[in-house]
Formats: C-alpha cells, sequence, structure tokens
C-alpha cells in the first residue's frame, strides 16, 4: 500500500529531491536544454568540466565481436543520482562495469574510446585498478555479502588498504554501518554471520562495505532486483540520503525507481545512450520517440 | 504410463536400494568385524608370565618384585619338569640301548618345552630373542603345549587318500619310562607354570618392537606413516593449492591449460607402483635426495602420487565459490592475489581441506610407493633428523611384509592385525576428522 502511495507521488518527490540537490552547493551546476537544436541523439546535458564526475567520449565496449556499448558520450556529474535505464542487453550493466574497470575480468572484453573518471582516463596504463576500485565503490544486483561477520564484511575494505588501530576500524564500521542505515538493526548482531540476515539487510551491508573505503562514486547494479518492495523502498531511502555526498550511479529495470531516487537519467537502447537528462524531463517530456515508447511501456 | 505400473517401478527402485544398502553393510561387517576383533587381540589378551618378564626387563614396566615373585612362583612350577627331563637324561646316559632308541623323541620333546616354557634353567643363554622367553600370550601357550603333548605325523597308509595328519600322544611314545607322567603334570599345570592373566597391553601402539615383532609393539611403524603422511602433505599441500589456484583463478582457457588438466587427471589414474618406481628412480637414483630408501624420498613420491587429487579437489573447491564474492572483493579494491587469499580461499576451504584429508588417507595407507623408496620390515622409530636420509618401517608396507616375509608368520598374527587395526582406525579418524571439519567450516561459512 505504501509503494503506491509513493507512485502516485512520484512526481512530487523528483521535484523535491531535484529541488534539494540543486540547492546543495558549487557541484550543482547543471545546465539542461537549449541544445534542442542539435542533431545528435544525446542530450546534451551541459555539465561544467570542474563537476564531472565520469565522462564517457565516443565510449564503447565490445565483447569479441558483438559491441554491447555502442560510442557512448555521457557526462555524469559529481554528488548526484544518476539513473541508467533500458531494457535487458541494452548495454547499460556494461557501461556501469567499464567504469570500475570490472570488465576487465571478462576474457575477450575490449573497448574503444575515452573513459574517465576526475579528469584521468580510467583504461590509462598508469592507472592502477586498486586505487581506481577502492575510488569507485560498487553494490551489485544480488546482495553478496562475504560469509564472514557483520563486521569483518564492512571492515573488508578498510583492512584491505590501511591496517587501521581496532579503535579506528571499529569507527570507521559503525559510522559506514550508520551511513547504509543499518546500525540500528545489527549494532547487536555484528559477530554474526552476515548470510544470516536478511536480502534487505544483506545489501544495506554491501552498501556499508562499499562505503567504508570512503569512495568517490557508488555504482549501483540493479541494487533491488532481488528485494521486495520494503526492503526496495528503504535502498531508495538509503540513495537519498546518500545524495549530495557521493556520485551514484544506478543501473536499474524499475523506471519508477529511476524517477523516484535520481537527479539525472540516462535511457539505453541496443547499446546507444538515446537520451540523457533531468530525470524530471526525460519521464514528463522525452525528446525520443524511443524514450517515451520505454517509459510509457510500448516495449521493453 | 499406467499409475500401477509407476508405482510398482518406484517400489522397486526403493527396493534395489535399500537393497544395496544392506548389501554393503554386510560386507562391511564381515569386512571390518574380524579386523577389529583380531586386532585388538593385539592389546587385549591373556598374558602369561613370560609377557610380565619382557615388559619388565625390556621396558622395565611393572612392578619388579611383584613379577619377580611371580617368576619365582611359575619357576617352582616348572621344577618337576626339569626335574623329570634331568633324571631321564641321567638315564640315558648310563644305558647306551635306551640312549640309541630315546635321543631324537627327547630332543624334539626339550625343544617344545623350550618353546612353550623358555629356556631350561641353567642353560647357555641363546641367541634370538624368540628363544629367551617362552610364550607371552596364552593362546600361543596353548598351542605349544599341544606341541609338547601330541607329536604331528604324517599317515600315508591309505594310498587314496595320499597324507593325513594324525597327532600322536608323546606319552605313548615315552610309555613306560620315567618321563611317562610329565605329561600329565604339563597338561595339568600349564595355567600354573604360565600364570595366565588378562592384560590390556596398550602399549603395544607405542612400543618398539624386539626381536622381528616376536615382542614389542608398532611404534615404529606407526610413527613411520606419520612421517612419511605428514611429509607428503608438506610437499602437496603448498604446491597443489598453488597450481589450484594459478588453474581456477589466474589460467588463461587455452589449449596449454587444457592439457595440463588433462595431464592432471591422467597423472591421478596412475598406478601407485609406477609411482614408486619412479620414485626409486628419480628422486634416489638421479636427484640423490638420499643414499638409499628414506623418509625423505618416500614423502616425495607419495607427494607426487597425491598431488592430483590435492590439485583437483582444491580447484573444484575454488571454482564452486560464488563469482559473487570475488566480484565484491575486487570492486572493493583487493588485488587479485588478496581477493583469492581473504575471501575465495576461506569460502573454498571445506572443499580444499576434504580433498587434503583424504589425500592424507590415501597417503597414510599406500604400500606400492614406499616399497622402493622408503620402507623396511625392521628398524627403530626415526628422529626428525634421521628420517632425511634413514628408511623406516610403516603400517601399510609392515601389514605385507609380515604376512607374507616374515620367517614366522604364524607366531606374529597377532601383530598383523594390530598393524590392519591401527592403520585402519587411524584412516577412518582422517576420513572422520574430514567430515567434522567440513561441517563445522560449512555451518560458519553459512551462518
Amino acid at each position: 500500500m505504501r509503494v503506491a502511495d509513493i507512485i502516485s507521488g512520484m512526481w512530487n518527490q523528483i521535484g523535491n529531491s531535484v529541488a534539494v540537490s540543486e540547492a546543495a552547493g558549487p557541484a550543482a551546476g547543471v545546465r539542461v536544454g537549449g541544445a534542442l537544436a542539435e542533431p545528435q541523439a544525446v542530450a546534451p546535458v551541459q555539465v561544467d568540466a570542474a563537476s564531472v564526475e565520469v565522462a564517457a567520449s565516443d565510449f564503447s565496449v565490445f565483447y569479441r565481436r558483438n559491441q554491447a556499448v555502442k560510442q557512448v558520450n555521457l557526462k555524469i556529474p559529481v554528488a548526484r543520482v544518476t539513473a541508467i535505464i533500458g531494457p535487458s542487453g541494452c548495454g547499460k550493466s556494461t557501461f556501469l562495469r567499464a567504469i570500475n574497470r570490472m570488465n576487465d575480468l571478462v576474457p575477450g572484453c575490449g573497448r574503444e574510446g575515452r573513459l574517465s573518471f576526475g579528469g584521468h582516463d580510467v583504461y590509462s596504463p598508469d592507472v592502477d585498478v586498486v586505487t581506481l576500485r577502492r575510488r569507485i565503490g560498487m553494490v551489485f544486483q544480488k546482495p553478496n555479502p562475504f560469509p564472514k561477520t557483520v563486521f569483518d564484511n564492512v571492515a573488508y575494505g578498510p583492512r584491505l588498504h590501511h591496517r587501521p588501530d581496532a579503535g579506528t576500524l571499529a569507527e570507521i564500521v559503525e559510522r559506514s554501518l550508520v551511513n547504509a542505515a543499518l546500525w540500528d538493526e545489527v549494532k547487536d548482531r555484528l559477530n554474526e554471520n552476515a548470510l544470516g540476515l536478511s536480502g534487505g539487510q544483506q545489501q544495506r551491508l554491501c552498501i556499508a562495505r562499499a562505503l567504508a573505503v570512503n569512495p568517490d562514486v557508488l555504482l549501483m547494479d540493479e541494487p533491488t532486483s532481488a528485494l521486495d518492495p520494503r526492503a526496495t523502498l528503504r535502498i531508495e531511502d538509503l540513495v537519498d540520503e546518500l545524495r549530495g555526498r557521493y556520485t551514484i550511479i544506478i543501473v536499474t529495470h524499475n523506471m519508477q525507481q529511476a524517477a523516484r531516487v535520481s537527479d539525472h537519467t540516462a535511457f539505453m537502447y541496443e547499446g546507444n545512450l538515446v537520451e540523457f537528462g533531468v530525470t524530471r524531463e526525460i519521464f514528463t517530456k522525452p525528446r525520443e520517440k524511443q524514450t517515451e515508447d520505454y517509459i510509457t511501456g510500448r516495449f521493453g | 504410463m499406467r499409475l500401477e505400473t509407476r508405482k510398482l517401478l518406484d517400489r522397486a527402485f526403493t527396493g534395489s536400494g535399500v537393497l544395496a544398502i544392506v548389501l554393503l553393510s554386510l560386507a562391511l561387517v564381515v569386512l571390518l568385524a574380524p579386523m577389529l576383533v583380531r586386532g585388538c587381540g593385539a592389546i587385549f589378551f591373556t598374558a602369561t608370565v613370560e609377557h610380565r618378564r619382557v615388559m619388565l626387563e625390556k621396558f622395565e614396566r611393572g612392578d619388579r618384585a611383584a613379577v619377580e615373585a611371580e617368576i619365582a612362583q611359575a619357576q617352582a612350577a616348572r621344577e618337576p619338569v626339569y626335574r623329570w627331563l634331568a633324571g631321564f637324561d641321567a638315564q640315558l646316559a648310563a644305558d647306551d640301548g635306551l640312549r640309541r632308541s630315546y635321543a631324537k623323541p627327547v630332543r624334539e620333546l626339550k625343544e617344545a618345552v623350550h618353546k612353550l616354557l623358555g629356556p631350561a634353567p641353567g642353560s647357555v643363554r641363546p641367541m634370538m630373542m624368540r628363544d629367551q622367553y617362552g610364550q607371552t600370550r596364552w593362546d600361543r601357550a596353548r598351542i605349544k603345549l599341544a606341541g609338547v603333548l601330541y607329536r604331528e605325523e604324517w599317515d600315508y597308509s591309505n594310498p587314496r587318500q595320499g597324507g593325513v595328519k594324525v597327532m600322536k600322544p608323546r606319552a605313548a611314545d615315552f610309555a613306560g619310562t620315567s618321563l611317562e607322567p610329565m605329561f600329565a603334570y604339563l597338561e595339568q599345570n600349564a595355567g600354573r607354570m604360565l600364570l595366565p592373566r588378562r592384560t590390556v597391553y596398550w602399549q603395544f601402539i607405542t612400543d618398539e618392537s624386539y626381536d622381528s615383532h616376536f615382542f614389542g609393539g608398532i611404534w615404529p611403524e606407526l610413527l613411520g606413516t606419520i612421517y612419511l603422511t605428514v611429509g607428503a602433505l608438506l610437499f602437496a599441500v603448498p604446491m597443489g593449492l598453488i597450481a589450484a589456484v594459478y588453474l581456477a583463478e589466474f589460467a588463461m582457457e587455452n589449449k596449454m591449460v587444457g592439457l595440463l588438466r588433462t595431464c592432471i587427471s591422467t597423472l591421478a589414474g596412475v598406478p601407485s607402483i609406477v609411482f614408486g618406481l619412479f620414485g626409486l628412480a628419480f628422486f634416489i637414483n638421479t636427484m640423490k635426495v638420499s643414499n638409499s630408501k628414506s623418509v625423505l624420498a618416500g614423502s616425495l613420491t607419495l607427494a607426487l602420487m597425491i598431488l592430483p587429487t590435492v590439485i583437483r579437489a582444491a580447484e573444484e573447491a575454488l571454482r564452486a565459490v560464488p563469482h559473487t564474492y570475488k566480484e565484491a572483493a575486487l570492486s572493493l579494491g583487493g588485488s587479485r592475489w588478496r581477493t583469492v587469499w581473504s575471501v575465495v580461499m576461506p569460502a573454498a576451504l571445506p572443499g580444499i581441506l576434504t580433498g587434503i584429508v583424504i589425500s592424507m588417507g590415501r597417503a597414510a595407507g599406500e604400500t606400492a610407493p614406499i616399497v622402493f623408496t622408503a620402507a623396511v620390515s625392521v628398524g627403530k622409530p626415526l628422529s626428525l633428523w634421521q628420517a632425511f636420509s634413514q628408511p623406516t618401517p610403516a603400517l601399510s608396507w609392515n601389514i605385507y611384509n609380515l604376512a607374507t616375509e616374515h620367517e614366522a608368520v604364524d607366531e606374529i598374527r597377532h601383530v598383523q592385525y594390530g598393524l590392519v587395526l591401527v592403520l585402519v582406525v587411524l584412516v577412518l579418524m582422517l576420513n572422520l576428522a574430514a567430515i567434522i571439519i567440513r561441517a563445522r567450516i560449512a555451518r560458519r561459512l553459512r551462518s
């Protein structure tokens, strides 16, 4: 019943959240529109160079011969929530996983073009993948806590990168869990196995785990697709709370979710970036026919 | 298919399944029960005063005063026997005719008595330890007593039947002589002469053996098996784990790696005797890890033999770890090694450990690989340092050796069964440990 409420009041929320984030400070230098006349398919969201976190220019990803992401041009603003939507197999997850180079693990996966993070080419040979991934955290489709205790799960990242003393570590763990809105539920269960938590709690634990290394960007790959509506809602609230502190890129199948949580939305179809713009506009007056068809549920 | 037919089929399958299990349990019982019962006979048995004497003189075990009192008591009971024998000897010396007809029977009789009771008082101390004591076990003593009372003879009178063994009472041989009453005395007083008593000789497991297993326990064998097994693991586990991690996590899937995997599988199927010969040819003759057989060479050979199993088990376990764990660790900025070490390995641990413990059981039980590389039939317990250059007895090898190559197989039957029992228990315990470890870790991983 709450979900229905939320959906009905969706547009209000979007308006609010965008307003909040635009009032957040100097990062909010996003200017939309003005380039409708330009012939290219991708909507030109203009972002100040200083406030761009991740930028793709003519970026393509191949799985052997198959081109999964086709010459995408995209500038993702800092400290905002950006949603990537599109039907299955449109390349949105592939694009997301290209940002922290998780695709490196896939044999036969190649790329072209440039993808930069904070102005540096992610794929330049002098980039240390370990450092890169420390700054770009990721949350996966299915909750994937380690089969360790709740504490050890959150402490995994900090232990990996520096060896904090016990006090500092406990502090980091608590802060991360608080940030992930999980602390109250697990503060008495820190030494229990994380796999004993519910699905929604596990996913928030994964978010806490990602936050514990203090990343700049948080990539979320359909973080709620394995969760029930209630748990989904909690994750969405959490994303809302994290807005402004982290650059969040969330891939989702769920258009209502994109509408609810994101400031900007990119719509991808068959590897192409069809449209990118402020969420409110994408969902109210999309420029592209394909976007409209998808949003209104005519395909996808 | 009709419902009736399907139900019938279901029942038939269930029935054959149950039958198979019942048959298997029966086979296990038939196989294990004698092993267990007769193996325990090496530890729980009725020991004579001679056993206690051996314990006192060789192992300095037992209450000296009490044992000496017992020996004196037994000696008193035996005294008449020796008196009869000495008296008859004097008669033989005096009478040439008597000597001609009784010299051989008396010699045989004396040997039989010696086997039962040990050397006569005042005689020269024999060389072999087995001749220095009487029968230590009451069950063996009863057989030796029969050997004193009866003489084996083969009757060939019936041409259709061939030879038939007949037991002739020696009393009849000596009928009418002054020795005749001795046999009745022996039969009635054997218990007083040997003082049988129920004994728990648990030190069978921790004692070294004397006179090729006539006396003492099997510690050198057990220790040798432990050395060989642990040594094999020391080589096989690190190598196997590194290989498995490489194959599961780092290797590119190409023809070379495929070939490598096939080779490993093939290696797992190579007969163990081939590994044994290879160990001799390679480790001892070519590499010269030791001058001759040694625990080191045997361990290396066993390690080679179990390596494929360790690799395959570990690789399977590593591959079975959900991909998402690895992704999570990598996305947090873990290097590949750190990821494998801190996330994949712990999750794969139950499978890896199971593989290791099963290989351990195999290494402990295998005979063929150590025949040429490490095993000798008799030896002292080795110190750790000696293990690098010295050969050792081992449970598996000595079971074979005692059953086939020992000069008095019948006399040390109980030791054979004791060895079998200890080996079986050792391997079962290892397997049990594997199950427990696996269950505990799996429970910890699952929550």
